[in-house]
């Protein structure tokens, strides 16, 4: 029986409310003790005094583009570099070529992460046929073949009529409708948040109202249904104060936001570089506020990369022509800590929290599956960080195959150290 | 990026100045036709022009030949970006010949930007997308200054479809750096109110009647079709409300003119009777077209 023991760290694990320097005992890749002091024979140690042992970092939103766009990332790479940024369980999204949509490419998916991926890759299935958004996907099939959620990531299920029938499913099913909130007919075209910069570059913009809208439809479609509604990348005032009224009315509403959404707004742009070109877009100064202040009163329920990897000449471009989507593995803690922590904004255990336990409540998993804890039984899942420690992020050194990030060349205070999926060790920071 | 002329945004008043000074002893001064000054003998001139164009591009050549330098003209029909070749990868081609400068026009907005980047060849903005047409706005502010003398204090008005016009942009930028006060007008959907914050001393007024009230220069606006993804107001409706007509030249100051970028649509957005009047300056807006660019290479090819 294999065992793991991280001494002397720092734990904290949001889900119990433990906070103090204990011991974590990993057996036979499920945690079996946190306590003072464990011993274990035959043991493997890893000495974590001065650092964090938080649980396993969970990312709910990433794009691993495989299969079909293979050229950009794999499940193997996108793995690598989910284990780079403390990360030991992503769901992907299905927007692949073919999309996930069926239980063969889930169960292929599932497969090649079992041979090739270092960390969990749970897939996220379509919800409707080749996420066009008018025959729901076989939602049923997916989800026996590991599926633990459904979205049309990339695209909005425009037809409300559809959304209402998948909301039905996924709620005998008991699992999350991720949206991609977006009204395709009032975001048509647009490249950048509409404001006073998209007017000055010239750029088409993406009004907040056109991500304003679908919430507000949703939320009304859950009530209707019951189902498990979660907003993917939240990114306006209007929608976090619309999922927080949707909660107050007791609604099973959840958002995300992503690092890169909290950490930038319009004016970090650099004109027409694409390494800023997402969606949505980054917002007006008031919109990041909204988001970091829906954080910290709760409203907005976890953190989660989008992780969208392109391909070099994919991004180098006429700004109108290159896709949407950046980088977000490596950089989220770091980018998390800035803005969150570092700022005073909230707790280090508060932002363990945002990428443990509450994405796991998010997707639910349960059972053998339970995560997100540091609690006996559980996957022996962990992440240990150090909250304070210098890094600079040089792209040309990720583990990604893709580059487009706008953080590349930044200095970060404080990042993960030792990424450990099932009592193995899946990556260890450079300098540790 | 060398001496690049990539948008007005980025100059400052004196860099401005010093062009349209020098514009000044291009003009033909009532001669014949531009003079031959040969301060370029030797460069060579790219005119990359992905986009239609006709005066632009001629205005370009003509001043290159003037200022003594060689040009090589290509459009996006006969490039090898009809054969799927990206456009960073046919502009490192164009720049590997060793061209002095090259003179680009792009559909999409900040395509020279984003090339300036990449390239070391000095890149001349002639126009991208909605964004900025740079030499454009000189060519306007010589015309002004020949007609009227000075910028600052004047009361500009600029109609039409403001949202799609890289012309409306530069000249706003522009002319906001000299101090003079401007007025947009247009239909609510092609003039978003955020358009007022782009420059200081910007205001919007949706009522043509309103706008030229004591205007010392109305520039009007082409509605580009190209560009408007969505059904755009009737003909009609449009001349009815923000077509320029006598009528308000009559509300405007006693010497006003009236200046267009071209090409313009009679009955659209401007009647025959004002695009022909002696207030009209559409010709001579084409004709400064080339000192002004000979002044602009010449910085450009000197630096």
């Amino acid at each position: 029986m294999k065992k793991l023991l991280i001494r002397n760290g720092r734990v904290i694990c949001p889900a119990t409310g433990h906070d103090g320097v204990a011991d974590v005992l990993i057996e036979d890749g499920r945690i079996a003790a946190v306590g003072e002091r464990l011993s274990a024979s035959g043991a493997e140690t890893v000495d974590a005094a001065g650092l964090v042992v938080a649980p396993g970092f969970i990312d709910i939103h990433v794009h691993l583009r495989e299969p079909g766009f293979t050229h950009c990332e794999t499940i193997a790479t996108g793995s690598r570099a989910a284990a780079a940024g403390g990360f030991t369980t992503v769901c992907c999204m299905p927007n692949t070529n073919p999309v996930n949509d069926s239980a063969t490419v889930t169960t292929y998916i599932v497969e090649k992460a079992r041979r090739e991926a270092v960390v969990r890759v749970c897939p996220i299935g379509a919800i409707t046929k080749g996420s066009e958004g008018e025959e729901l996907a076989a939602i049923g099939s997916m989800i026996a073949a590991g599926a633990v959620a459904i979205s049309d990531d990339g695209r909005p299920v425009m037809n409300a009529r559809v959304m209402r029938r998948a909301m039905e499913t996924a709620r005998a099913l008991d699992i999350p409708v991720i949206q991609h909130c977006e009204d395709l007919n009032l975001s048509a075209g647009g490249d950048m948040h509409e404001c006073t910069d998209s007017v000055r570059l010239g750029l088409r913009g993406i009004p907040a109202a056109a991500e304003d809208v679908m919430v507000a439809r949703d939320i009304l479609l859950a009530e209707l249904t019951g189902a498990r509604y979660h907003v993917a990348h939240i990114s306006t005032k209007n929608a976090v104060a619309m999922v927080a009224f949707a909660r107050r009315r007791g609604l099973p509403v959840t958002c995300e936001a992503t690092p890169h959404h909290i950490a930038l707004d319009t004016r970090h742009m650099r004109p027409y570089d694409s390494n800023y070109k997402m969606k949505p877009p980054l917002r007006s100064r008031e919109h990041v506020e909204a988001v970091i202040e829906g954080i910290v009163s709760g409203a907005v329920d976890c953190l989660a990369t989008d992780h969208a990897p392109h391909a070099g000449d994919d991004k180098m471009q006429e700004f109108e022509r290159c896709p949407f989507g950046i980088l977000g593995l490596e950089t989220a803690l770091g980018v998390a800590l800035e803005v969150l922590v570092h700022s005073g904004r909230i707790s280090l255990n508060r932002l363990i929290a945002l990428f443990t336990s509450e994405p796991a409540r998010v997707i639910g998993w349960k059972g053998e599956q339970a995560r997100g804890a540091l609690k006996p039984g559980m996957l022996g899942d962990v992440t240990i960080l150090h909250p304070e420690y210098p890094w600079t992020y040089d792209v040309k050194n990720s583990l990604s195959k893709s580059a487009n990030t706008p953080f590349n060349g930044r200095t970060f205070r404080g990042g993960p150290i030792l990424t450990i999926v099932g009592g193995e060790i899946v990556w260890k920071a450079p300098s540790f | 990026m060398g001496r690049s002329l990539l948008g007005i945004e980025e100059l400052d008043r004196i860099e401005i100045e010093r062009i349209l000074d020098r514009a000044v002893a291009f003009q033909p001064h009532g001669g014949p036709t531009f003079a031959k000054v040969n301060t370029c003998t030797g460069m060579m001139v790219v005119n990359a022009f992905f986009e239609n164009s006709t005066r632009t591009r001629s205005s370009f050549e003509i001043a290159a030949h003037r200022l003594g330098a060689d040009t090589l003209s290509i459009t996006a029909a006969g490039s090898s970006v009809a054969k799927g070749e990206s456009l960073v990868d046919t502009l490192n081609t164009l720049a590997a010949m060793r061209p002095s400068v090259i003179v680009m026009r792009h559909q999409a907005s900040g395509a020279p930007h984003f090339l300036a980047r990449h390239l070391s060849t000095p890149i001349v903005n002639a126009g991208d997308g909605t964004h900025e047409h740079p030499t454009q706005a000189l060519l306007d502010a010589r015309t002004i200054l020949d007609r009227c003398g000075r910028l600052e204090g004047l009361r500009v008005v600029i109609i039409g479809d403001i949202l799609h016009s890289r012309v409306a942009r530069s000249n706003i930028f522009l002319l906001s750096k000299f101090g003079a006060s401007v007025a947009l007008c247009g239909p609510p959907p092609l003039l978003p109110r955020e358009m007022a914050a782009i420059a200081p001393g910007i205001e919007i007024e949706y009522d043509m009647k309103r706008a030229v009230r004591g205007a010392q220069v109305i520039m009007m606006l082409r509605v580009q079709l190209e560009r408007i993804h969505e059904p755009p107001m009737q003909a009609g409706e449009y001349f009815r409300f923000y077509g320029l007509r006598q009528e308000h030249i009559e509300l405007a100051h006693p010497d006003v003119i009236v200046m267009h970028p071209g090409p313009i649509n009679r009955g659209r957005e401007i009647s025959s009777e004002v695009a022909d009047s002696q207030r009209s300056m559409i010709l001579n807006q084409v004709e400064n077209g080339v000192p002004v660019r000979m002044a602009v290479l010449e910085r450009v090819l000197l630096s």
